[in-house]
């Protein structure tokens, strides 16, 4: 409850809010002993006085009745006529909900048809119906007004009880043999207690307005008693010639419902978790880039892609999380380099980072530089960048439901990849999408062109982004864990058809994922990922044969064949450091077996221990690779 | 998508039934003799005597729901005795009325709402973002007589742009620019709140989308950003806007009968609020149901359209 304060008091809309509300709330209970004139006492020759004058200080109405008095003690009754309304509706919503939720079956059903059918009504016409059935009048107003709120509280109730019907605390007070009513007085009530508060809250800005509405409309308060709405009412025909007379009981109302609309924003916001952690930011186009050092060194001339001490971070709130620490990457025409590693080991980010793709809010680039033939690619302009995502540069993600759009079909998303960097004719994308789809091996590429991603089974789903990864004839595709999600046949299906695209084409894959298996099958190198850097690189054969890494011989032996599920993972005891707070020295020193003091201490390098191999490690499992 | 409507529209029978009950049970709560309540100070012997005998307002209520039930699914929603003419051509006349003024705000709220907020999403945090939150906040909060009393203050007294009040110029031709120039204001007053609610919920809804993967997987294709906001984002957002203008429809509609009071607009919220001060009770009843039926159906629509819209819907 502090904390929820707290985070109240921080959101200043929602404290200016708060302390308007508070100063009108308290001038409406004090008006009856403030030196005000009687606010029916008619005085027809000083009517329509303007605002400011003597002894007027907002001017007389059409009857010459002092405004400044009107307006508080209209003020005094709206509010008194908006809380009372959503009292009662809130009192009598929360019980209906609670009984329903809490008996369920029969009862529940029975109750829950009877307030869809009320909430299937324009809620005025529901207002205006028990209006003419009672006869205008504040009272009847005020009742029309809970009454149609009723609906809304009771679900939302409702909803809530039926969560709590079924904890064990309850069915502990059932079997302890308490009768229903004390268990909904004791056990239920104070759990729902705190969301009909707060729905009252967000509600009573509402309730106040649509009173004052059927005042406004003559059908509330009656003369000479008035409330905002009724004052704004009969004002409206001097509107024209003495508009002051509408504005100060407009202005009011205005106020008000801001300040309620303020407050119950900021108690909303206070209340979702999601927005504090600022996890509804949008993602940028591309990742920010804020090197705070010079980029890494210059471009090997025969490297395709090259990464160079690239670093990527994420800043949440006050914590920075090291996702990416300084990697170096060279990847050679014609070649497969597997990334390999645990989940957060920062791999994926890596692959994220090359063409600015680690959403942005919070990833930032922070230092390095990423080469594509010789180019820079970090803090490239936008627009080169987009130019090469897809055309030389492709993707292909994990989850293929997730990564595909939902709402259309397989064949535009192919077309689209086409046409946004060839300008060809609709008619001929197509054509290119179904052979994209054959050369993928999908069946019945005519027909499935035209499915929905929901329609078709996940290895086809995965078929169809290989196929849009392909769509502009990219020189590398990065491929991020494209088998994780698949079963074990489909896996081997889809690494086969990777396998032999990239035979026939050429294309560079950088492949990321946490199976050794799936290297072994696929990858010419091996670059072992932990904690953010790279502490073992190879060719796949030397690697596979003699790991130097006492990280990757535990990997490796974590996977004995093709296609391990991710339960072998945590076959490695202990877990991965959290990057916000990497230890000195080697990372992995908790989790090693072969750790001793010297681990701790400063950087270690990732040193040459042959002609393609390095390693991270002052003890490695092999001194040196044989020439 | 045929079996899909029927579906639909078979489901809504209960609804409907149930709002009939619902304002009968209502109506039936005025105190006193119904002929006498209905007749009101027009009542003499003889009218009370036949309208005992045409709503049947001797017999149990039960009957009397039923006879009125009867009635109703005729077309026959009885007679106003102040107007002195049937309740459903003149429900009928008002609701036209009605129908072009929260027709066009619900189409005006909205285009610019779901604008808004997809402009206020694109530029998170930056300037256009917080001149449309804070435009929204004033919007949803200001009441809309008020706002509507103002507009015609500025608009139609001081800078004469348009008519201050009325549907028709009193002299002149009923032509649709004449329409126009009556219609601009009070459907903008009553506009500007569920513009100020859709926006609200489009950003949301947009900010929820594009952190999503296939968002990811548009811009790895190369995706122009425009194309990521209004194909990709705004498409797959529009699924949960679309309830949410169903429901805003239902405020719209509210909303008219404040606009209407403003403005003089001769439409159905004005001729309620008059039946009610008259208590012409059997024109309250009528213009009661058959707007809640109408809303009904316009809900059905929008379901439809939210399975065109989204073929994970099972049709
Ligand atoms: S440096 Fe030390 S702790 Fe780290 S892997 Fe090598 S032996 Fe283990």
């Amino acid at each position: 409850m502090m904390a929820f304060l707290k985070l109240l008091a921080r959101n200043q809309l929602a404290l200016a809010g708060l302390i308007v509300m508070g100063l009108v709330v308290l001038l409406a209970v004090l008006t009856p002993i403030l030196p005000l004139a009687d606010p029916d006492v008619t005085n027809t020759p000083a009517r329509f006085t303007p605002p400011f004058s003597e002894g007027a200080l907002l001017g007389t109405d059409h009857l010459g009745r002092d405004l400044l008095s009107r307006l508080m003690w209209g003020t005094r009754l709206s509010l008194a006529v908006g809380f009372a309304a959503a009292f009662i509706a809130a009192t009598i919503g929360a019980a209906i909900g609670i009984i329903s939720g809490y008996y369920g079956g029969r009862t529940d059903n029975i109750i829950m048809r009877f307030v869809d059918v009320l909430m299937a009504f324009p809620y005025i016409l529901l207002a205006l119906a028990i209006v003419a059935a009672l006869g205008p009048g504040l009272m009847n107003a005020l009742i029309a007004v809970a009454a149609v709120n009723i609906p809304f509280f009771a679900r939302n109730i409702r909803g809530i009880t039926v969560g709590i019907a079924h904890k064990e605390f309850v069915d502990a007070a059932r079997l302890a043999g308490l009768s229903d009513a004390k268990i909904i007085l004791t056990e239920i009530l104070p759990n729902v207690l705190p969301v009909i508060v707060i729905a009252m809250s967000t509600t009573v800005g509402w309730m106040i307005l649509e009173t004052a509405g059927l005042s406004f409309l003559g059908l509330g308060s009656q003369p000479p008693q008035a409330d905002l709405g009724s004052m704004l009412g009969e004002a409206r025909s001097a509107l024209i010639t003495n508009p002051h007379t509408s504005l100060v009981p407009g202005v009011m109302i205005l106020i008000i419902v801001m300040a309620i609309n303020l407050l119950g924003d900021g108690v909303r916001d206070a209340l979702d978790p999601r927005l504090k952690s600022g996890a509804l930011s949008r993602p940028l186009p591309a990742t920010l880039v804020a090197r705070d050092r010079q980029p890494g060194e210059t471009a090997d001339g025969t490297a395709l892609l090259q990464l160079s001490q690239l670093e990527t971070q994420f800043h949440i709130g006050p914590r920075i999380y090291r996702a990416v620490g300084g990697v170096d990457l060279q990847i050679q025409p014609g070649e497969c380099l597997g990334l390999i590693g645990e989940s957060g080991s920062g791999k994926s980010v890596t692959a994220l980072s090359i063409m600015g793709l680690v959403a942005s809010p919070p990833g930032k680039i922070t230092g390095g530089s990423v080469y594509y033939r010789g180019e820079e690619l970090v803090g490239a302009p936008y627009e080169l960048l987009r130019s090469l995502r897809g055309r030389k540069v492709a993707y292909i993600f994990q989850d293929p439901l997730a990564s595909l759009h939902p709402l259309y079909t397989v064949g535009d998303q192919l077309i689209e990849a086409v046409r946004v960097h060839r300008n060809v004719p609709k008619a001929e994308a197509r054509a290119h999408a179904i052979e994209l789809l054959k050369s993928v091996r999908i069946p019945n590429a005519e027909d499935r062109v035209d499915n929905y991603p929901h329609e078709m089974s996940g290895g086809m789903r995965q078929r169809v982004g290989i196929a849009m990864a392909l769509a502009n004839d990219p020189d590398v595709i990065i491929a991020d864990e494209p088998t994780t999600a698949l079963d074990v046949t489909v896996q081997a299906q889809i690494l086969t058809l990777l396998d032999d695209l990239r035979r026939d084409r050429g294309v560079v894959i950088l492949f990321i994922t946490h199976d050794f298996g799936v290297v072994a099958q696929l990858c010419d190198r091996v670059a072992v990922m932990y904690a953010g850097r790279i502490v073992e690189q190879g060719t796949t054969d030397e690697i596979l044969a003699s790991p130097a890494h006492p990280y990757t011989r535990r990997l490796m032996a974590c996977v004995p064949e093709l296609g391990g599920g991710r339960r072998r993972l945590e076959a490695i005891p202990g877990l991965p450091p959290v990057v916000d707070k990497l230890p000195a020295g080697c990372a992995f020193a908790d989790r090693c077996d072969k750790v001793r003091a010297a681990c701790r201490e400063g950087n270690i390098t990732l040193d040459e221990i042959g002609a393609t191999r390095r390693v991270r490690c002052i003890a490695p499992e092999i001194e040196e690779v044989p020439a | 998508m045929g079996r899909y409507i029927l579906r639909r529209l078979l489901s809504a029978i209960p609804v409907l039934i149930g709002i009939s009950v619902i304002v009968f049970a209502i109506m039936a709560m005025i105190p006193g003799d119904p002929a006498t309540a209905i007749l009101g100070s027009y009542a003499t012997p003889e009218n009370v005597a036949e309208l005992n005998r045409d709503l049947g307002l001797d017999q149990p209520l039960v009957q009397r729901y039923f006879i009125w039930l009867g009635n109703l699914v005729q077309g026959d929603l009885g007679r106003s005795f102040n107007l002195n003419r049937p309740v459903l051509d003149e429900v009928l006349e008002r609701f036209n009325a009605t129908l072009i003024l929260a027709g066009t705000a619900f189409i005006l709220c909205s285009f610019l709402g779901i604008a808004a907020g997809v402009i206020s999403a694109a530029r998170q945090y930056g300037f256009a973002d917080k001149a449309i939150t804070f435009a929204v906040l004033l919007g949803i909060s200001i009441p809309s007589f008020f706002l509507g009393m103002m507009m015609i203050l500025i608009f139609a007294v001081n800078l004469r742009w348009f008519p201050v009040s009325g549907m028709w110029p009193i002299y002149g031709t009923r032509d649709i620019w004449a329409l126009i120039d009556h219609l601009t204001m009070p459907a903008l007053a009553l506009a500007v709140v569920a513009t100020g609610v859709i926006a609200r919920l489009s950003r949301s809804a947009m900010l929820e989308v594009l952190r999503q993967d296939f968002i990811r997987t548009a811009r790895a294709k190369g995706v122009r950003e425009r194309g990521i906001i209004w194909r990709h984002a705004l498409r797959a957002a529009m699924v949960s806007i679309i309830p949410v203008l169903g429901i805003q429809a239902g405020f719209v509609l509210s909303g008219a009968v404040y606009i209407e009071r403003v403005f003089q607009w001769p439409g159905i919220g004005q001729m309620l609020v008059d039946a009610i001060l008259r208590r012409d009770i059997l024109l309250v009843q009528g213009g009661v149901v058959f707007v809640a039926a109408c809303y009904v159906l316009f809900n059905i629509i929008v379901d439809v359209a939210q399975s065109l819209l989204d073929p994970r819907i099972k049709t």
